[in-house]
């Protein structure tokens, strides 16, 4: 199974040559575009079809929660209070994802450096991903829960469980993606394995690191909200949604806002990852 | 020697696209007229048009000024007439077919029966020498052998103008040579005319009648030099002081253009 | 792998044995290994029970409950299964239109495109309200959302893959669309359509779990993992994630056998 996420992950870059020249020219029109045609539908669908504000609510209302105030009008705003535990699952996730990614980083590295080792590690490192982790969450979380370890631990570690697989994999991959005849050439030069590293293959690389950092990190998002879900959890948007679930029936608004919330998450982390990618890998690797 | 009305006729042919610096003039007021059953190579430097020549017989590309006549016809009517069989540099085989399914594609396209197809695909597979390669997947052939079905394939519905790309360019030099002996044997048991376009000079030499040179910026017609070594040719052509007169000749006049 | 698999035709039964033998054995061997490890570590180290339960206790709940864990297991099963369907049906079928109309992969891609970023499983509580927290359906919708998208994009890409060499080729035989659209791009694509298969068969096990964890019956999988989890029976919960994993990999390997007989070329210039 997992080889295939990677699969999917190394032929990425063939998507986004594929599909951004085709985007790139209108895509800030598709966007107005698919805003005004998304806002037309649900509201055109409310009316038509008579959707009560339990199964449909207005876009207005929905937005309009983040400017209440919470606890009938005393506490503080709803957008505020949401805001904060978003950020709470963003601590978790990204301690995860950087956790993960130098763990996987690392291994990718030994493994370059020592196929003996790679050939002994490896079969494990794929057959850690037979277990699902996401199904094993909740026991995760319980588990360090009676060993009373900060509650946003567990989160963390399954968020770097499930980073660290598609890094590894990804970087192994790219430290080998040197270009033909790149190896004996820095070896003519009597380059030392530092610098065959440092010049060659780190930079050589790079956008497979990054192809696997993007699957990684919504990964770890959505590792860190499956953590957040088993009861005692305190913090993080995945309690948010939970608790707007249960008070649906009196605030629907509250649960579409929410679920907004973890799906900008989502997105920003994402977006982060390919804006860091940008500045340091730069246009040619997309190319 | 031969004065048949021509089975290609190209009149003042002006090829221009938009390149990221304004307008390249890809091909200008080329003319050129090829006899049926001839052998011509298109031969120049990269940017000199030659491909772009090629393409636009086969109707792969339109042409900006000009005009293109094959047997009287637009190049787009010969096409839906199937006047034309193709061979580029890759051999574009489709991995999922066997290669006398891959020889049989052009006939499937065309409607034609399943015995029929069997009848002529056994028969062109061994005119290229593959009969007992027939079940075998194409990435199990070493890539003289896919460029000989590619051969077979483009044959198969007895074209009769055969269009070929540098199809030998990504070869090995002597895999190349017996390749080119090989074309000429399957081109002498056929009435095909032939397109070729190549880097190569020798190649050009070796299996044409008429050698067109073609020089770039922009790309056009520098010299058509006749070959008149005899047919048929084989190793012994390569060794002839003849040939390597031709070959100096298309050689100063690639560099002069 | 492919070259022991090409040559076992030409093999004796024995031989066959011993080649099956070499292929497998090692991993049968780390995998006993690695129980046994687990066994004893946490016998020796007194590691509570949890955190992890020994092996031996999580096969004795699994023989005991074996059935109902089965039951369980195919209730969530099922709920994969379907979405799998639907979700997979439609991703190659949209894929296939917007191939043809443009305008529908402009519409949709960017969407395909964000959804790897967005956790879809948030959306599980929304899609409850719609369909129904505790019924199938909603998790079906959830499971269909999730193999969509990596469908959808897949199948496309492959649609698009034959090079440009190839289409004009049946540009020169004066192949109609239609043609060129089922000799061409559909066999051309069928690699990276029967890739999302294996990605979305677990990706589709996952999702049904994971959304069982918003809400469902007792008798679903991932009701019953939290549930017994929650009231400290750790064995059966590990016993009911050894279920799961035994589906997913079931399910995929399923879809390796016929990705074998659907793509017989695939495998053939291995040997």
């Amino acid at each position: 199974m997992s080889d295939d996420l990677i699969l999917q992950g190394h032929d990425a870059p063939v998507i986004s040559r594929r599909v951004q020249p085709m985007l790139r020219d209108s895509r800030i029109f598709a966007v107005i575009v698919l805003i005004v045609v998304i806002i037309v539908l649900w509201e055109g669908a409310k009316l038509l079809f008579h959707l009560p504000d339990r199964k449909l609510p207005h876009i207005g209302s929905i937005l309009g929660e983040f400017a209440s105030r919470t606890q009938g009008g005393s506490g503080p705003f709803w957008g505020v209070l949401m805001l904060n535990n978003a950020a709470a699952t963003l601590g978790e996730a990204l301690t995860g994802f950087i956790l993960g990614g130098i763990l996987g980083c690392l291994l990718a590295v030994v493994f370059t450096a020592s196929p003996l080792l790679e050939r002994g590690l490896l079969p494990y490192v794929v057959g850690s991903q037979l277990v699902p982790i996401l199904a094993v969450a909740p026991m995760v979380v319980i588990g360090m829960g009676h060993l009373g370890a900060p509650d946003w631990l567990s989160k963390a570690i399954i968020a770097a469980y499930l980073t660290f697989f598609p890094v590894t994999i990804g970087m192994s991959r790219g430290l080998r993606a040197v270009p033909r005849d790149a190896l004996p050439l820095m070896r003519s030069y009597a380059a030392s394995g530092l610098q065959i590293f440092w010049k060659l293959r780190l930079p050589a690389s790079l956008p497979y690191l990054f192809t696997a950092l993007k699957i990684s990190a919504t990964a770890s998002i959505i590792g860190s909200i499956i953590g957040e879900l088993p009861v005692g959890a305190a913090r993080g948007i995945g309690v948010v949604v939970v608790n707007a679930a249960q008070y649906y029936n009196s605030r629907p608004q509250n649960l579409w806002a929410a679920v907004l919330v973890a799906s900008l998450l989502g997105l920003c982390f994402y977006g982060a990852v390919v804006l860091a990618e940008r500045l340091i890998v730069g246009p040619q690797a997309q190319a | 020697m031969q004065r048949q009305p021509p089975v290609i006729a190209i009149d003042n042919l002006t090829k221009t696209y938009d390149g990221r610096a304004g307008q390249v003039v890809a091909l200008s007021n080329v003319s050129l007229e090829i006899s049926p059953g001839e052998f011509i190579s298109l031969i120049g430097p990269s940017g000199c048009g030659k491909s772009t020549l090629m393409r636009l017989i086969g109707d792969l590309t339109q042409p900006s000024t000009g005009s293109i006549t094959i047997k009287g016809k637009t190049p787009t009517r010969a096409r839906q007439d199937r006047d034309y069989g193709i061979v580029f540099q890759a051999p574009v085989l489709y991995d999922w077919r066997t290669v006398q399914r891959n020889v049989e594609l052009p006939l499937e396209i065309m409607g034609q029966g399943r015995s029929e197809r069997g009848r002529r695909s056994a028969e062109m597979l061994k005119l290229v020498g593959l009969s007992e390669f027939d079940q075998a997947y194409p990435r199990q052939l070493s890539g003289g052998m896919q460029q000989r079905v590619a051969i077979a394939r483009a044959l198969v519905f007895a074209p009769s103008i055969l269009l070929m790309d540098e199809p030998f360019g990504a070869l090995d030099e002597l895999t190349r040579e017996r390749m080119q002996g090989e074309l000429l044997d399957i081109w002498a048991r056929t009435n095909a005319t032939v397109i070729f376009v190549t880097h190569s000079i020798p190649e050009a030499v070796f299996l044409s009648d008429r050698v067109v040179v073609m020089s770039p910026r922009p790309g056009r017609i520098e010299a058509i030099i006749p070959i008149d070594l005899p047919r048929p040719r084989d190793t012994l052509t390569r060794e002839d002081p003849h040939f390597f007169a031709l070959a100096t000749e298309v050689r100063e006049r690639l560099r002069h253009s | 792998m492919a070259i022991a698999q090409a040559n076992l035709k030409h093999m004796s039964p024995a031989a066959r044995g011993r080649a099956f033998a070499w292929r497998w054995g090692p991993a049968l061997a780390t995998l006993l290994l690695v129980l046994v490890l687990w066994e004893a570590g946490v016998r020796f180290f007194h590691i509570a029970i949890y955190l992890l339960p020994p092996p031996s206790l999580i096969a004795a709940r699994l023989l005991e409950r074996g059935t109902f864990l089965l039951g369980i297991g195919l209730y969530t099963f099922e709920e994969a299964l379907f979405g799998f369907i639907i979700g997979c049906t439609l991703g190659a079928v949209v894929a296939v239109l917007s191939v043809r109309w443009r305008w529908i992969a402009h519409g949709l891609l960017p969407f395909a495109v964000a959804s790897n970023a967005v956790p879809i499983i948030a959306l599980a509580p929304l899609v409850g309200i719609w369909f129904g927290s505790t019924t199938q359906v909603s998790k079906i919708v959830i499971v269909a959302i999730m193999t969509f998208f990596p469908t959808l994009l897949n199948t496309h890409r492959g649609l698009l893959s034959p090079a440009p060499e190839a289409l004009e080729l049946m540009h020169s035989y004066a192949a109609t669309s239609t043609q060129s659209f089922l000799k061409l791009r559909v066999p051309a694509a069928l690699p990276f359509l029967f890739n999302a298969l294996k990605i979305s068969a677990t990706l589709s096990i996952i999702g049904a779990i994971v959304s069982e964890f918003f809400g469902g019956p007792l008798k679903a999988l991932g009701v019953y993992i939290t549930s017994q989890a929650g009231i400290g029976h750790y064995a059966e919960a590990w016993a009911a994630i050894v279920v799961a994993c035994g589906l997913g990999i079931a399910f995929y390997l399923v879809i390796v056998v016929a990705e074998r007989l659907v793509m017989p070329w695939q495998t053939a210039h291995e040997g």
